[in-house]
């Protein structure tokens, strides 16, 4: 490509093109583990850390995008006693794929992160939870650990430091809910993966009742950067309140679908053209921009929108993972909000009134209105049973099976309508 | 203190109170399924959604603290707007057919669904079926009506102290079970029942037989173990159809053991005793009052002139009344010498005479919870004392350390500090060296850690438990555990076997220097015998020994609700009135006099047992058996301070040397739960319990294969000249040369002691 976009993989893909990148040997190379030698040589006082992270606006990759700063000062200082911190790579939201590749290519960048992080949050032990159906990740993981701990990375006294940390892989079975914080504390405990009710947040009762900090994968492989060079030109890669570099998923009707870490504030247009535009040259009708679980945005008001947390937001929809879905013309919204009603209904944990009954309830309706059995009062109903799930369960889960639905009502509306008029689809 | 307003309503609480806690002392309602005062919060049913000024969402009142100057909602627009919501979603996938479920008519969906539920349903999909689970006698299942609050399971977990019911699955094909679809065993497992909330768990044995609101709830006590829990009778049609807990904090706070609940079908059994009976010429027939009384009294008074008046003895269940008790006692210091015991499951008298007071829990029931270290000595606790366990467990929980000198290790559902398992002989011992590691002598091993153990913690306690108290040297674990009480300033008790074990000392149901105790009165036949609610080959300590005695005499006179073995060696069977049917006074293990009114009238020709001990008294020709109400009885029985006849210590506490161990194998036979006495050896349900299961002789892996048997087995057991044939158990946390062999039983009344030598043989 001519123009290089802006941040292309300058942040987590840096040495994706290099033969067997995922080898410490070869990350060790490209200045791995230069951050972590830093912040051990200099004993960098943790508060030096965080504020670094604060000035890089570094900002939660799993899908919520909390200041990752703020969220590390919530660990008490001068507990007595175990912290752990965790890192979540349990990512099941259909159209996100990119912590399975930071694993895969760049496992030792996310180690270093954890080792800093430990250091930065007084935890001697990290886990990392791994999603069940990405077995090669977990795999390439443990061997990376394996590879730390050899060269005295990892564990008891790490590089002659009086620094102990170590690594827990943990792979998971596949279940959705366990991607939630506290669902996947459970899940590390060995119960049912169920989200716990909020308050106590992690920070104060966490993994076995101690303080602990969850980030997600793409946000602790980011932290090796900051350290080594500074948080402000993390936050030069991409604009105010939205530092660094994103990884965005882009899958669907897309020429090239595959993983892009470009800049946080990338026009669509050029992360569209960089996956190779919509398939065939065919008009791109709708994207779904952070994971099936945030409002569909269709593609006028998409083509406008510059990849961030707060210009997504603004447009009515999130950011989220970056998990980027697009949609050409030959999609019927019905049947795509079908699909999706069904994950939800598969993957409510039960737990909660709502979520539980809900998800089911919206799941039938729709899946009428696809069969042709749709009634005119059914639109509205969804409507109401998606603000009913909304806002009264005790995780987010019920919000993200709610959410599509609203997405796809308020610009769709009309599919619908046609769908349950004619009995068939209008594409 | 914090202050908030609640609908409106200003109101200053504790820092930590929720939203919920906060609108239930002010006496306002918020709706709610999965929240429960004595379970940890769940917030799953979101019904108690209520609006908070400034929080974006409406808020769960159970989970939310109140914060100072919180302004809470709970009937705003938002508010309602979403506990209808929810209230929506719970009755989609319910079965909407109150009329045709049991718990219609005291079930909380139907009740709020009238204030938060729709005319009309918009759900037109299909509805969710769960299959039914079989999960035992005492519980019906009916899984569709669930609605996920998890109270079971979290009364499971926090209460019970087993985890028996869980939650499969996810969302909609989520379902409350057991696991792998096994019965539940827990002896607290039917307060699920009220728990929850709609008509997925039920009473099996009152499934459909009554609506709600066609019972009459009548006060009552329970009439089975020391606790004296607090219980609702409900009748109908003048019979007992349920039995409910009544709260209180004090004593069951809001739960009853399953045997306080469900023993009520004893109540109904088909062996009631509906009229009296006489034998005359070896054959029974039915007689009216005055002809049984008569016989009666004639009997006696022949044995009187014939034999003497120490020659009749009176035998009573430590179940009956203190009114009845307290006659017993007036009637046998009137024609005997004052031969009348209750303590019939006892071997060792010899502490009598030293005794200062009625053996009690040394402290109030609330306060077991609040314990810091705790020594059991012979106990099977959960068996015993099924809501006491229950304190105990708490206050594990809590951080307190359990310690147990035990002849069983059966499981307490808690972590124990240190429990010495060991045979009956050896608890004499153990409990020495305890003694001995307080009083400063090194003593290594598990006694010295109980020792240590004790020396941990403000308040402490050592407690003398059911075994104890039948055991033959229970005379000096009495001194030595009132020694070691003393060495650690820690409060020592007795956990009363019987719903009145303190009320029948208190009301004079023990012999004083003239009488004979229970164990004379059988040693040395006596020719006539009056037994009081007592069945007495299953109550007492050496079943052999007490038939030998009961056939020999001359005149046994039963008072019983039932008609029962008593037919082989009794000559006059006079029906009186269980617990349910008559007022009375049980002192419970605290030492808490709590009196009750009968709950029906007497069934048949049934007569309360004051009454016709009263009559008896008369037709005696004593004085003072004139009273018109069994008030005026408690007035007599139970005159004065209460408290200061509570006294465990004895005058002076000296424990014989400890002795060489006797060879041979020795029985450990304690009582199972649901023959501890007459009511609920005849409730339906419990009997089908499998801890009602048919007695085997358990043995350990060692001892099992000494006597040349394996386990499934059938062997010979053998005490005297009495003999049974069991199957062979194993149980290799049983102490060496043991054999576990429950008494109370009907399959093992033919043998001798509890806890005396027993033979095992091959069979055939």
């Amino acid at each position: 490509m001519a123009n290089t976009p802006k941040g292309q993989n300058e942040v987590i893909f840096h040495s994706i093109h290099l033969p067997e990148s995922w080898k410490l040997a070869n990350y060790l190379a490209v200045g791995g583990y230069d951050a972590l030698k830093k912040v051990l040589a200099e004993k960098m006082p943790p508060d030096e850390i965080i504020s670094q992270l604060k000035i890089s606006a570094l900002r939660g990759r799993g899908g919520a995008g909390f200041p990752t700063g703020l969220k590390w000062s919530f660990m008490p200082r001068n507990y007595e006693g175990d912290k752990y911190l965790v890192c979540n790579s349990d990512e099941g939201e259909p159209g996100t794929f990119k912590d399975r590749d930071i694993i895969l290519y760049n496992p030792h960048q996310l180690i270093e992160g954890m080792i800093i992080g430990g250091y930065t949050l007084g935890a001697k032990v990290g886990y990392n939870y791994i999603h069940g159906e990405i077995w090669e990740a977990y795999e390439r993981f443990e061997e990376a650990l394996d590879e730390a701990r050899a060269a005295g990375l990892l564990g008891k006294n790490i590089l002659g430091s009086g620094l102990d940390f170590d690594i827990h892989a943990h792979h998971g079975f596949g279940a959705y809910v366990c991607g939630e914080e506290t669902a996947l504390l459970e899940s590390i405990e060995g119960k049912k993966g169920q989200p716990r009710f909020k308050p106590p947040f992690p920070a104060s009762f966490g993994l076995y009742g101690k303080p602990t900090t969850i980030n997600n994968t793409e946000t602790l492989a980011s932290i090796p950067y900051i350290v080594r060079h500074g948080g402000q030109k993390f936050l030069d890669l991409g604009k105010p309140n939205n530092g660094g570099t994103k990884i965005f998923s882009v899958s669907g009707h897309v020429g090239k679908p595959g993983n892009y870490e470009v800049a946080m504030g990338t026009p669509f247009s050029e992360l569209l053209a960089m996956a190779g535009g919509v398939r065939g040259g065919r008009k791109l009708k709708a994207v779904i921009p952070g994971g099936s679980s945030v409002p569909v945005l269709p593609a006028e008001i998409m083509m406008q929108l510059t990849m961030d947390y707060d210009s997504i937001a603004q447009a009515g929809s999130y950011l989220g993972a970056g998990s980027v879905i697009v949609m050409d013309d030959t999609v019927c919204m019905v049947r795509a909000l079908e699909r999706l009603s069904y994950f939800y209904f598969e993957e409510s944990c039960g737990q909660c009134t709502p979520c539980r009954e809900g998800t089911g309830w919206l799941y039938r309706i729709i899946h009428r209105i696809e069969h042709g059995l749709g009634r005119p009062e059914d639109l509205d109903l969804l409507d109401s049973l998606a603000g009913n799930i909304s806002g009264r369960t005790i995780c987010a889960l019920g919000d993200a099976a709610a959410m599509p639905v609203q997405g796809m009502l308020k610009h769709f509306r009309h599919e619908f309508e046609h769908h349950i008029q004619h009995k068939k689809c209008m594409v | 203190m914090l202050n908030i307003e609640i609908d409106g309503k200003q109101l200053t609480v504790e820092p930590g109170t929720t939203i919920i806690d906060a609108a239930d002392a002010a006496g306002i309602y918020i709706p709610r399924f999965c929240y429960h005062k004595k379970l940890s919060v769940a917030a799953n049913c979101r019904m108690c959604l209520v609006q908070v000024e400034k929080a974006p969402k409406p808020m769960p009142a159970c989970a939310t603290p109140v914060t100072d100057g919180m302004k809470v909602m709970t009937r705003s627009e938002t508010a309602l707007k979403a506990q209808k919501a929810v209230m929506e979603f719970l009755l989609i996938n319910h079965p909407l057919d109150c009329p045709i479920c049991d718990q219609g008519g005291e079930c909380q969906l139907q009740d709020l669904a009238v204030g938060y539920g729709m005319g009309n349903s918009r759900y037109a999909e299909e509805k969710r079926v769960v299959l039914n689970k079989n999960i035992g006698p005492l519980i019906s299942t009916d899984m569709t009506r669930c609605i996920h609050c998890t109270r079971c399971v979290r009364f499971g977990q926090e209460i019970a102290g087993i985890m028996e019911m869980g939650q499969i699955g996810r969302g909609e094909h989520s379902e409350i079970t057991t696991f792998i679809e096994s019965s539940i065993g827990s002896e607290l497992s039917g307060n699920i029942i009220d728990l929850c909330p709609v008509g997925a768990l039920t009473s099996k044995p009152f499934r459909y037989s009554a609506r709600g609101w066609e019972l009459t709830t009548r006060p009552s006590i329970s009439p089975h173990d020391g606790l004296g829990a607090n219980l609702a009778v409900e009748t109908k049609n003048n019979s007992v159809f349920r039995v409910l807990p009544r709260d209180n904090e004090e004593i069951n706070e809001c739960w009853l053991s399953d045997k306080d609940r469900f023993a009520y079908e004893g109540l109904n059994s088909p062996e009631r005793l509906q009229r009296p009976m006489v034998k005359r010429y070896g054959e029974w027939r039915e007689c009216d009052w005055p002809e049984a009384l008569e016989a009666v009294a004639g009997g006696l008074k022949r044995v009187r002139s014939e034999n003497g008046d120490a020659q009749i003895g009176a035998l009573a269940s430590p179940h009956a009344t203190v009114e009845e008790l307290y006659l017993l006692h007036k009637l046998m210091h009137g024609i005997g010498n004052g031969n009348v015991d209750h303590r019939l499951r006892q071997s060792d008298f010899s502490a009598d005479a030293n005794l200062q007071g009625a053996p009690w829990l040394g402290m109030a029931i609330a306060e077991v919870e609040k314990l810091d270290s705790v020594l059991v000595v012979g106990s099977t606790l959960r068996a015993d004392h099924p809501l006491l366990a229950h304190r105990l467990r708490q206050a594990v929980k809590r951080g307190a350390q359990l310690n147990l000198i035990n002849p069983v290790d059966d499981d307490l559902l808690c972590d124990v500090a240190n429990k010495a398992i060991v045979a009956p002989d050896a608890m004499v011992q153990t409990l020495d060296q305890v003694r001995r590691a307080l009083a400063g002598e090194s003593v290594a091993g598990m006694a010295g850690s109980i020792a240590a153990s004790l020396r941990q913690g403000e308040r402490k306690a050592v407690l003398l438990g059911n075994l104890a108290q039948h055991h033959p040297r229970y005379a000096d674990l009495h001194a030595m555990a009132q020694q070691v009480a003393e060495l650690l300033g820690a409060k020592f008790g007795f956990l009363g076997e019987a719903a009145n074990s303190v009320g029948a000392y208190l009301a004079g149901a023990v012999p004083d220097e003239a009488g004979m105790n229970a164990a004379q009165m059988l040693e040395e036949p006596r020719r006539a015998y009056i037994l009081l609610g007592t069945e007495a080959e299953l109550d007492s300590y050496n079943p052999a020994k007490t038939l030998a005695a009961l056939q020999s005499a001359q005149l046994v006179v039963a008072l019983s609700p039932y008609k029962h073995h008593a037919l082989d060696y009794a000559h006059v069977l006079l029906p009186v009135a269980p617990f349910s049917e008559t007022s009375g006074t049980f002192v419970s293990t605290e030492g808490r006099a709590q009196s009750f009114s009968a709950a029906v009238k007497p069934l048949g020709e049934t007569r309360p047992a004051w009454k016709v001990l009263r009559v008896l008294g008369n037709l005696m020709e004593l004085p003072g058996f004139d009273y018109e109400s069994s008030e005026q009885v408690r007035a007599e029985a139970l005159h004065g301070d209460l408290s200061a006849k509570l006294n465990n210590r004895l005058k002076a506490p000296v424990a014989k040397p400890v002795g060489a161990a006797a060879g041979g194998l020795q029985r450990i036979g304690e009582v199972p739960i649901y023959h501890a006495d007459s009511i609920v050896r005849r409730a339906a349900a419990l009997q089908k319990t499998a801890a009602a299961g048919v007695p085997t002789a358990a043995m350990n892996g060692e001892t099992l294969d000494r006597a040349g048997v394996v386990e499934g087995m059938d062997v010979i057991v053998c005490q005297g000249a009495g003999s049974v044939v069991l199957k062979a158990a194993r149980d290799d946390r049983l102490p060496h040369d043991c054999v576990r062999v429950p008494a109370g039983h009907p399959a093992t009344a033919m043998l001798g002691g509890m806890l005396d030598e027993i033979v095992v043989e091959r069979a055939g």
